[in-house]
């Protein structure tokens, strides 16, 4: 029996492995770079801004005006109006998503769902401006209809609109989790006579919950870091309020706002937006790592357990 | 090998394939407009008419005013639109980097008050009322319009406000409250008329102010208020029309808008769109929404041109 020839590789091919192999690393390290470079401007930025502006003028006033002749930095108005948007949102987009994903996985016959699932999925796929004018000039004059003392622009049009816009991201995600249930505890649930909605509730959602909170979560940072919708709907004018019917301003679209103007660079109006930045930044940090930290956590609970839970 | 130098090695190998070629321009003559959003309007016409007659290549771009001064003054451009006049410390920048800035008037603009349709108790508002409404220390104080006169409802008023970059912000603030960018900051503002136009037509308490092109366009939505400029004696109430502008009895809300030009510095066919676009101004102008000059002001641009 002849033994195999070990295989030598020519400097050719040596060279093209490294090579391939930097270009990967490269790919790998691009994002990283990338946020690295976008923390630096917006540390030093805001690191800029907080020398002019005391930091108790940030924090502990609820008036935002920096562009206006009497400057004040009130910054929870801008978050206000972003918290209250993303509010609605989640209001509408989480029951919808979770529901929505049941009905799917449990209820929808394969063929309905062949037919349904791709348009539901469309909705991520329309582009946020079209969801903006949507709000604005078919929502917004309908909500008023039915509450005249809307204002045409509003909390609760946008933040409505961008809960349809986030059920596609909360369903996906549910229903894999729903998908992933364990068999031998929805038959065991069963066996047991309960009914098909009562294993969805008591057996099913349980065992999927911190998917489906981590699901939420997630939806919560993209709702918060939504730009285009409220720009457009949403009104501009920073308000310290949780009334939904009032006109808001949210961090995104002060950003915006200020960025298509022609601030001069340097100035303090122009620092503004980067302290705006790294608040945002904060919030959808700490979202974003709150929901790993769920989703981690889930599987040290599954591991631990030696047996199915009895219900 | 460490992955930090092969990163840095596959860095300069994809920038070395990447390498941009040499992006020569034609020699053709390129005639470069900036400046201001309101006097853009007018630009975009004169520039289209002009290519129709005349060869050259029009670039027309939007900084707002203060954004095309720093252009004009710094000599990346010789042609900029302006909403308002040059400002102390824009000249003293020309004059560092010695370039002239001569100034045309090519057209007026009025700023117009307007409010809701369904707005029953206003007609009319006085210098010194709009003054009580968009001043500072209204901020928080003049909440509703039963604050600004017992006799008005007790309604909270929605203010629609152009941004605060642009040239009709600037005049606005410093014809009503007599210092420039001085006003309120709880009220909507955007640079986009069009947001304004809508926010005062849905909102019922809403009172906006914008150019009058845009009140033009949108005249059956809108309530446009008669201005009382009670700083003179004995004035009465002029409503905003191409004939109150022109003639400078709509005031104080009435605005020259200019185009300021480096003559040093103009290219043959630039010098020759330069008196085009003074000579058909007052044409265009009146097409798209703005108020043609008189025959008097429109030569005193003329006799500014240098032979």
């Amino acid at each position: 029996m002849k033994t195999a020839k070990p295989f030598k590789r020519g400097l050719k091919e040596r060279i093209l492995e490294w090579l391939m192999e930097a270009v990967l690393a490269l790919c790998g390290f691009a994002s990283v770079l990338v946020t690295i470079g976008v923390l630096y401007v917006l540390l030093s930025k805001t690191w800029a801004f907080f020398q002019v502006v005391p930091l108790a003028d940030f924090f502990l006033d609820t008036v935002w005006t920096p562009l206006f002749a009497t400057k004040r930095f009130g910054i929870w108005a801008l978050v206000a109006g972003s918290l209250l948007v993303t509010f609605v949102a989640m209001i509408t987009a989480a029951p919808l998503g979770i529901l929505a994903a049941i009905y799917m996985s449990e209820f929808a016959k394969p063929q309905f769902r062949k037919f349904v699932k791709p348009l539901l999925e469309l909705l991520a796929g329309i582009p946020t401006v079209v969801y903006g004018y949507f709000a604005l000039t078919i929502v917004t004059p309908l909500l008023m209809k039915v509450w005249p003392s809307l204002n045409s622009f509003n909390a609760l049009s946008p933040g409505l609109v961008m809960g349809f816009m986030l059920v596609p991201t909360i369903s996906s995600l549910c229903e894999d989790a729903i998908y992933k249930t364990p068999r031998y505890l929805k038959e065991a649930a069963y066996s047991l006579g309960a009914r098909k909605l009562t294993t969805i509730f008591l057996v099913i959602l349980p065992y999927a919950r911190s998917t489906i909170i981590a699901a939420i979560f997630l939806g919560f940072a993209r709702a918060i870091g939504e730009t285009m919708i409220v720009s457009i709907a949403a009104g501009l004018k920073p308000n310290f309020t949780m009334d939904v019917r009032e006109p808001i301003q949210t961090m995104t679209a002060y950003i915006v706002q200020v960025s298509m103007g022609d601030t001069p660079q340097q100035s303090i109006e122009y620092l503004t937006i980067f302290a705006v930045g790294a608040m945002l930044f904060l919030i959808t940090f700490a979202f974003h790592s709150s929901s790993k930290f769920i989703l981690r956590n889930k599987f040290k609970i599954r591991h631990k357990k030696k047996r199915p839970r009895i219900l | 090998m460490t992955t930090i130098t092969k990163i840095l090695t596959a860095f300069t190998v994809v920038v070395g394939i990447f390498q941009p070629g040499c992006t020569c321009s034609r020699a053709a003559e390129n005639i470069k407009l900036d400046g201001s959003s309101t006097v853009y309007v007018i630009s975009e016409a004169i520039a289209e008419e002009f290519q129709k007659q005349h060869s050259g290549n029009i670039s027309i771009g939007i900084s707002g005013t203060g954004g095309g001064f720093k252009k004009l003054c710094s000599g990346r451009v010789e042609i900029i639109g302006a909403s308002r006049s040059i400002k102390e410390s824009e000249k003293k920048l020309c004059e560092e980097n010695q370039v002239g800035a001569t100034e045309f008037e090519v057209a007026f603009d009025g700023i117009v008050v307007a409010v809701n349709h369904e707005n029953k108790w206003l007609n009319n508002i006085s210098v010194s009322t709009l003054k009580k409404l968009f001043e500072p220390s209204a901020e928080g104080k003049i909440l509703k319009w039963s604050d600004l006169d017992p006799s008005f409802p007790e309604k909270k008023i929605e203010i629609f406000a152009p941004g605060v970059s642009s040239g009709t912000y600037d005049y606005f603030t410093s014809a009503i409250t007599g210092v420039e960018h001085a006003s309120r900051g709880d009220m909507t503002t955007s640079e986009d008329d069009n947001v304004l136009v809508h926010g005062v037509f849905s909102n019922v308490d809403s009172i906006g102010f914008f150019s009058f092109a845009y009140y033009l366009e949108n005249q059956q939505k809108l309530k446009a208020l008669a201005v009382i400029d009670d700083t003179k004696p004995g004035t009465q109430a002029v409503m905003p029309s191409k004939q109150s502008i022109h003639d400078k009895t709509y005031r104080p809300l009435s605005r020259p808008v200019f185009i300021y030009a480096n003559q040093k510095m103009l290219n043959q066919s630039a010098a020759k769109f330069l008196r085009f676009f003074i000579e058909q101004s007052s044409k265009i102008a009146d097409d798209v929404g703005f108020i043609p000059l008189t025959l008097e002001d429109q030569k005193r641009s003329l006799d500014k041109l240098v032979q």
